[in-house]
């Protein structure tokens, strides 16, 4: 039962290829009070935007974001980047926003704002970032896509990169999601099957400082929206099938200018040092609820370290943080945390890693 | 329940459309634990490559591809061979690749580090190779593709290089695999409706040296690819339904400069005289499992020899090796070894081959 699907695409094209004038379509993308969930509406300007400043400011009702009351409801929704729209091609835009409420503080979940003033004071070390959104496309019915009705498919082993019908569920959309990025200027740099039948990854990095943070957002929404386009739910949930299946992650690949120069890995190892130190903060905002996600895929199983330890190792997929062994062996690169969820909030995830590492902690 | 057809083309073709930039995309592709499996992933790359060396290195978690351990799980992705992607199109491209363990060793599916060095030993022979390669089309529930649910066609008979919606089933995926084969500029020499309904056939040579391996490996991606795409099922496994049904084989076609020339039929008979001598070792070679999977195909009956004796004959489809009859009548050319099965690492066919000849 793939209702958006069932709309004739045909008649859409026919539309969709009449020409609309001088007048440009911006679409405004901003995160609700949930912390994972994205909203978007569009606005009609009379030319195309040349800058940043063409965009106005606008607003949207709060309350039916959970963000607000009904009696003061108008929250604001400020555009700080734009990307060409895959969506309705030519001029349009996407633009993404921050939200801030009535009283011009930023909403609960505007985890942005703080993070660009931590990017901006940890500028001269060149944090670059790239993170591994890993995520699960379900059927209307909230099944994962691609498996038998009422049952499960053969256990993981056959799935991680595969190929063939039995195998991958989905393919066309990451197909889709991909050209999207690229044409959007995403710095989208791979994609791979997963572990987990109906499970995926794509990689966008590597993005230096509050660029991963816009990046991987807009991303997200590309895929909500081309996954909608075929009928398709896409979820973050970091472990959307409990047993013996994988979880879901985000893990964030991390360098600064010191780690990536000839003799990098003592400064490598020296991050891990802290945040050794600072494990229970850094869990608090690897997910929108504060651990309680992440306690449901960071288990020690599958691929995955324990929620209650923290630990490191060359290679070692079982650990909060992996040093990949390449970067081992020529002694400079950069460090994986394994630990965010799928459905953290990469503002969270990288401005907390950078205050441990670059900015001497809380 | 074929869901990766369920996804409407027509979408995909609208956002398939979309310009992409200066950046391509290169699908790294890599043999995994099994011998006999295709694993992929797809990089960005900031231009398009224009020699192999522009292409990187490239890293997997081979603790799931049944190669290594969670906790020392980096296996290495070496690019050998590139090839324009059919899938993407434009600059994308395919990169057929060679497994390695973190402490530099090739993984123990990785055949084709060792066959590499037999044929550059061997190149004074140009030795050439084309495999017919068989295969099966299974439905999402394995049964094969067009078969009636819970049954089964009429006996073999009407099937083999058929035409007609009641003797054929999956056409459309070979036609579009032949295309993908030529754009690509993999050497398809040609395809066929095989014996078994839902079986068929593609032949890819003559190539010399390496490039046998390296040209199938990436037609069995591609034919993976273009399946998944219409939602079909394919197996390569070389005895997909007991019963009076025909398994699918490799047979590998052979010769060297010394067979190709006239009065070459001198050395054709050593040849078959040398891997007579040698049977079990090919044997060994001639599937993933030693032997264990052609077990069941090479039963003597099918068009097959017995798994357990050497034989050889002019135009003689029994027999482990034929001799074509052109090839007998004219007193030069090739040999066609039938033993090998349809998953074989065509690796290991080509440099055991090599190796005994």
């Amino acid at each position: 039962m793939q209702s958006h699907a069932q709309t004739n695409k045909a008649v859409l094209d026919r539309y969709m290829s009449l020409p609309q004038g001088t007048r440009v379509q911006a679409t405004y993308i901003w995160i609700d009070g949930t912390g994972e969930g994205l909203r978007s509406k569009t606005k009609t300007l009379e030319a195309k935007p040349g800058k940043m400043e063409d965009l106005p400011i606008w607003n949207y009702d709060g309350s039916s974001c959970h963000q607000a009351e009904g009696s003061n409801s108008d929250t604001y929704l400020h555009p700080v980047k734009m990307y060409p729209c895959p969506f309705r091609k030519g001029d349009n835009v996407l633009v993404l926003c921050e939200a801030y409420k009535y009283n011009k503080e930023p909403t609960k979940t505007n985890k942005r704002k703080d993070c660009l003033a931590v990017m901006e004071k940890a500028k001269e070390h060149k944090p670059w970032f790239g993170i591994e959104q890993e995520y699960t496309f379900l059927d209307q019915d909230g099944h994962p896509f691609g498996w038998p009705k009422n049952g499960f498919p053969g256990p993981q082993g056959p799935y991680y990169c595969a190929v063939g019908a039995s195998r991958v569920y989905g393919r066309d959309i990451v197909e889709a999601h991909y050209r999207c990025c690229l044409y959007a200027g995403i710095k989208i740099s791979g994609t791979n099957a997963e572990v987990m039948p109906a499970q995926w990854e794509f990689q966008v990095g590597p993005t230096e400082g509050i660029d991963m943070g816009d990046d991987l957002w807009v991303a997200r929404y590309l895929m909500e929206r081309v996954a909608e386009d075929f009928g398709v739910v896409v979820t973050l949930d970091p472990k959307p099938m409990v047993g013996d299946w994988n979880g879901a992650g985000a893990h964030c690949n991390f360098s600064t200018k010191a780690m990536r120069e000839v003799g990098g890995m003592k400064h490598i190892e020296a991050a891990i040092e802290k945040l050794s130190k600072h494990h229970d903060s850094h869990i608090r905002a690897y997910d929108p609820n504060e651990g309680k996600d992440n306690e449901r895929r960071l288990t020690g199983a599958h691929e995955t370290s324990s929620i209650l330890d923290f630990s490191s190792g060359v290679a070692n997929r079982g650990a909060s943080i992996r040093i990949p062994r390449e970067v081992s062996a020529q002694g400079y690169g950069y460090l994986e945390d394994r630990r965010p969820s799928s459905n953290c909030d990469p503002y969270s995830v990288t401005m907390v890693i950078v205050k441990t590492t670059c900015l001497g902690g809380e």
